[in-house]
């Protein structure tokens, strides 16, 4: 690889990407989606190992990471945002039980 | 088409090893199947101490898992070492295993009378079964041969974000070739549950998901464990981990992304080839031993801490993504995927480099457990010992 990526996208389904070390607001950074380069301006600081948003995701969509829903949307999340806890909630499927 | 250099047996399976396999069919002959096999090459024991006292269902899986290890392709040739009295007779478990054409002798220390005796014969007809077994060469074998354990333990975030994902990427490879790959630890997935039944060709493959992790969710809270309100914990949160759909998708991402074709209890045979469910617990030792007695001829291990496990029969290929812990951990360790986390690496060129790895081993390159000696055998039961 020519250039040192400092986040991953799993999956081409994926809306999220998880950063590889700690990123601040501002940077835009430089992912892989679909094959393709893509530059994503962060608007807040990710953590290692925390996603950030790669697309708009509207109140109540599906976040995506490893081509499948990992929770969904509790507000309108802007591409380059932090996606955690605050943003993001699931059921946990209790319907299992 | 690819292939790799296996052991054909006469049951038409291929081997990724050739093994003499000495099992001692209670925990009372442990020891003298531990004295037959020593300093003897290629020639391995069980270090089973089941066989007697277990109660349900427990006696067939006991039996099922050692007869699945007896007439495993990586194995030539099986001596079941019985003490006598035990609730599950050696002959049985010898019945069971050279049915399948394996070659298979028992000798019962309660027949014999005396245990170096025992022991001295077992070793006579052990170095027997080497002598036929050394004629056996390696040849060509397409990988849709192979089984394909898949695990992860010790993990930490580099195993969701990068060792499994690349292992994801091999197992898909693996798939197109028509092997058979083996996901399971199923307590790891409660959580995502919902998202690999709906990955299931048929219902009732989803169904039997569902109702394995019901199974494992009601176990673990009988025990006074909610692993669904317990994950993810506030470490995993402070790392980045979001859900516990997410957490469990980390784990379940080392089999790739195809359909599953079957579902299989512990320690069986899958009958089918792209990616079978196989429910096991999580417990690293446990599940290992039942893809292995299932039929898996080379398994691969991600971790993030590290972990030396081994089997006895099946070469197991150790990788991480956590460069601190190959660069600690090298003897244990076979394959660095450090590069993904560094952001060097995409996961497709780590998977890729997985799949040649996977291939070589097959063909008989040895990995560090093996290098280790590390033998581990559990099997899973329900219920005490009586």
């Amino acid at each position: 690889m020519k250039q040192k990526m400092t986040a991953i996208v799993i999956n081409e389904k994926d809306n999220v990407a998880t950063a590889l070390e700690d990123l601040h607001e501002g940077r835009e950074i430089r992912v892989i989606v679909c094959g393709k380069d893509e530059c994503v301006r962060l608007l807040t600081d990710i953590p290692s190992g925390h996603k950030f948003a790669l697309f708009e995701i509207e109140q109540g969509s599906n976040v995506i990471k490893y081509g499948e829903p990992i929770g969904h949307s509790t507000v309108h999340i802007k591409r380059g945002q932090h996606v955690h806890t605050h943003n993001v909630t699931s059921p946990k499927n209790r319907s299992a039980r | 088409m690819k292939y790799f250099d296996g052991y054909r047996r006469a049951d038409g399976k291929t081997g990724t090893r050739n093994y003499i396999l000495v099992i001692p069919s209670v925990g009372c002959s442990q020891g003298i199947a531990r004295q037959i096999a020593r300093n003897l090459r290629n020639t391995v024991y069980l270090p089973n101490i089941l066989g007697c006292g277990q109660i349900g269902s427990d006696r067939a899986i006991v039996k099922k898992t050692l007869a699945g290890f007896g007439w495993h392709p990586n194995v030539s040739g099986v001596l079941v070492i019985g003490n006598g009295c035990e609730q599950l007779p050696a002959d049985e478990i010898a019945r069971e295993i050279s049915a399948t054409g394996r070659r298979t002798e028992v000798l019962v220390l309660q027949d014999v009378g005396s245990m170096r005796k025992t022991i001295s014969l077992g070793r006579k007809i052990v170095k027997d079964m080497l002598s036929n077994a050394s004629s056996l060469k390696r040849e060509p074998v397409l990988l849709s041969k192979l089984v394909l354990g898949t695990e992860c333990g010790g993990s930490d975030y580099t195993s969701g974000l990068a060792s499994n994902p690349a292992v994801g990427v091999a197992s898909d490879m693996l798939v197109k070739e028509g092997a058979s790959i083996i996901l399971s630890e199923t307590p790891e997935i409660i959580g995502a549950e919902h998202l690999l039944a709906g990955r299931a060709q048929t219902k009732v493959i989803a169904q039997k998901i569902l109702d394995a992790v019901a199974w494992w969710e009601a176990k673990a809270v009988e025990g006074g464990q909610d692993i669904r309100d317990a994950n993810p914990s506030p470490g995993n949160i402070a790392g980045g981990i979001t859900t516990l759909e997410e957490k469990s998708l980390g784990c379940i991402h080392k089999a790739g992304t195809t359909p599953i074709e079957e579902f299989i209890t512990y320690a069986d045979h899958p009958s089918r080839k792209g990616l079978v469910y196989m429910d096991t617990p999580a417990h690293d030792i446990e599940q290992l031993t039942g893809m292995v007695a299932g039929g898996a001829q080379i398994v691969v291990f991600t971790t993030g801490r590290g972990t030396p496990v081994g089997s006895p029969i099946a070469p197991v290929i150790k990788i991480t993504a956590n460069k601190n812990t190959y660069s600690v951990m090298r003897d244990c360790m076979d394959m660095d995927l450090s590069k993904i986390t560094e952001g060097r690496e995409t996961l497709q060129a780590a998977g890729r480099r997985v799949f040649d790895e996977i291939i070589a081993v097959a063909s008989g390159k040895m990995t560090k457990a093996e290098r280790l000696n590390q033998q581990d055998f559990c099997i899973f039961k329900t219920n005490m010992n009586i």
